[in-house]
């Protein structure tokens, strides 16, 4: 009987060491694999050694770190092209080119990058490296098999700081959203932009003349196209009120449908869902150019009294407000992007800067939901100045009685670029 | 011969768009109505060669990845927009794609836009080695991105010695970031009519080589 117990662990060493070879093997790997060897190396370019994979942190799964040794003699190579392919598979047909590496920068990279050829977890794979002439020959070296196969992280470890940051905002968001619920007064400054919406939409129906909105030409996903929509229902209501007509072209399907949705249910919210016009929202195209030209014939031909555009706009935003200036129409534009506001603030009447366009919509509803979380900004926005300040402070600490307490303050923000 | 042809109907058309410049005529409605229609068929095409076919129809039918079937119905439900009486189902696929993206997003945006911003305007006033005018550069810009911030204060009114007459800087220093942005981006409008002109006298008239 105790014989037996002896048995049990030295069974389990045994039966244990093959795990442990395959674990060791987590690194470096590689063994060659032999019967597939590809044609002899010319001995024009010398080939590259052995090939390393690891497993990525912190991934889903879909990333390997994969790496190789330089030849020997690197005269002539222009860059490394690497190949891999799903261990077991033959044929030529069966490796991808997944990575082209130039010979001066260093043999490695996360494979699994590429949509077209994405790593799969638990998938084991093959990789070859060829050394390449500037007219693309290739010279290969020998196949590799990666010993160990791509796993998935439930946690990121280098997200931690973004989900601190994430949470204290939100909950800051929440806690003044609440508080505004309860009843409490809180104050928003005067927005000129915001202010001249209903006056430019009172010149509309005074005139007899449309209104145009462009709510950007971005994807719904975009926070400034969400805020367009956000302003469009509110702008719409009172379109419904006055009677005066609307034109909303859309450049995105998605954003288009919401659109619709949007203003017919601000004409039902007005309690006129008969003026609703089922032609004012629709789609032009999605090509950016065409969708201008477009615009600016409208703007020519129909001649609104009064032109917003708001939202996400590119290199289109000066040919839209420059028509519409030519046009005569009185224009109230906003975005969040940078390089285009300059654009806008030379040619519309009222522009909104960045995070005003956000704020529109708190300011044209007032309801206390949106008047808080707008609250809840500033609160981020002040720690956010807090930290600077103490950066600051620090910075100057550190130059008078050079300590470096502005490097453990840095520390404490810093994230990985690539993670 | 097709080149040919080709270079005369781009040359052509970019004319009729140019003849806006001198007021809405009926080439330059030409032109608009052509460009709208063909680059709508056009997208719609492109869509279902490099999105629908290969990553939906393909692995279909070729019997695999039966969980496209999901993005593949949720896909079809915004088409239910054409029948009145269902068309309540197409908010499925809006709200989904909404909520997901939102979801992807606020990480991505929390990061590059909050704490690599942040981490940027932490700068060090001065150490070894710095020449003055970067020292002077890191003050100004700690103290720009200050006065940005208190511009787009909502909820205080911009009055007395921090909020009034910070954010009037702050709006200062973001009007100057616009004119240095404004000069930049014409540069590279210009590129492009320099671009077009070369076309028209190259390709075209082979007036220039």
């Amino acid at each position: 009987m105790r014989k037996n117990w002896i048995g049990i662990p030295a069974l389990m060493i045994l039966l244990l060491l093959p795990s442990l070879s395959v674990a060791q093997g987590d690194d470096e790997i590689l063994t060659p694999v032999a019967e597939e060897q590809l044609e002899e190396p010319d001995p024009g370019l010398d080939v590259p050694g052995a090939v390393t994979v690891q497993d990525k942190d912190n991934d889903a799964g879909d990333n390997l770190l994969v790496s190789f040794e330089l030849p020997a003699n690197t005269e002539g190579i222009f860059a490394y092209n690497v190949y891999r392919r799903v261990a077991g598979e033959l044929g030529e047909e069966a490796w991808n080119l997944v990575e082209v590496i130039p010979a001066e920068e260093l043999p490695e990279f996360i494979d699994g990058y590429d949509p077209e050829y994405p790593i799969s977890t638990g998938v084991l794979y093959e990789y070859r490296v060829a050394s390449t002439t500037v007219d693309g020959e290739e010279f290969f070296g020998p196949i590799f098999e990666a010993g160990i196969v791509s796993k998935g992280e439930i946690y990121h470890t280098g997200k931690t700081k973004v989900l601190i940051a994430g949470g204290l905002f939100i909950f800051l968001i929440f806690y003044y959203f609440g508080k505004a619920q309860r009843g409490a007064k809180m104050y928003l400054r005067p927005i000129a932009g915001i202010e001249a919406i209903d006056e430019a939409i009172g010149r509309a129906t005074e005139m007899g003349k449309p209104v145009l909105y462009v709510p950007g030409l971005s994807g719904i996903a975009d926070v400034a196209t969400i805020a367009s929509l956000t302003i469009l229902g509110r702008v719409a209501k009172k379109i419904a009120l006055y009677q005066t007509p609307l034109i909303v072209p859309n450049r995105d399907p998605i954003v288009f449908t919401v659109a619709e949705e949007v203003v017919k249910q601000a004409y039902l919210e007005a309690g006129r869902p008969d003026a609703y016009d089922p032609d004012s929202v629709f789609f032009l195209t999605t090509s950016q150019f065409a969708f201008v030209a477009g615009v600016n014939g409208m703007m020519m031909r129909e001649k609104p009294a009064t032109n917003f555009y708001l939202g996400m706009f590119w290199a289109e935003s000066l040919l839209l407000a420059e028509t519409g200036s030519l046009s005569g129409a009185i224009q109230i534009a906003g975005t969040d992007a940078v390089t285009q506001l300059p654009f806008f603030i030379t040619t519309c009447d009222y522009t909104l800067i960045g995070e005003e366009l956000y704020a529109a919509s708190a300011y044209l509803g007032r309801e206390p939901k949106q008047i808080g979380a707008l609250k809840g900004q500033d609160a981020c926005k002040a720690i956010i100045m807090s930290f600077i300040t103490v950066a600051l402070i620090f910075g100057i600490i550190d130059v008078v009685a050079n300590t470096h307490i502005l490097d453990w303050l840095r520390d404490l923000v810093t994230t990985p670029i690539i993670e | 011969m097709y080149e040919t042809i080709g270079i005369w109907v781009g040359a052509l058309f970019t004319l009729a768009i140019y003849s806006f410049l001198y007021k809405e005529n009926p080439i330059y409605r030409l032109a608009e109505h052509l460009v709208v229609g063909i680059s709508a068929g056009y997208g719609m095409a492109i869509t279902y060669q490099i999105t629908v076919k290969p990553r939906l129809i393909d692995p279909l039918l070729s019997g695999d990845h039966w969980i496209l079937l999901i993005p593949g119905i949720l896909g079809i439900l915004y088409i239910t927009r054409f029948i009145p009486r269902i068309s309540w189902l197409s908010r499925y696929p809006i709200g989904f794609y909404m909520g997901t993206s939102m979801g992807v997003y606020f990480p991505l945006t929390m990061k590059a836009n909050v704490l690599r911003q942040l981490e940027g305007a932490m700068v060090p006033l001065y150490q070894s080695g710095m020449a003055w005018y970067e020292v002077t550069g890191n003050i100004i810009m700690i103290l720009g991105t200050l006065a940005a911030l208190i511009y787009f204060f909502f909820s205080k009114p911009h009055k007395g010695l921090f909020f009034g007459t910070g954010s009037k800087i702050g709006i200062w220093v973001i009007m100057v970031g616009f004119g240095a942005t404004f000069g930049f981006t014409v540069m590279g409008r210009i590129s492009l009519l320099i671009g077009r002109i070369q076309y028209l006298l190259g390709d075209w008239l082979h007036v220039i080589e």
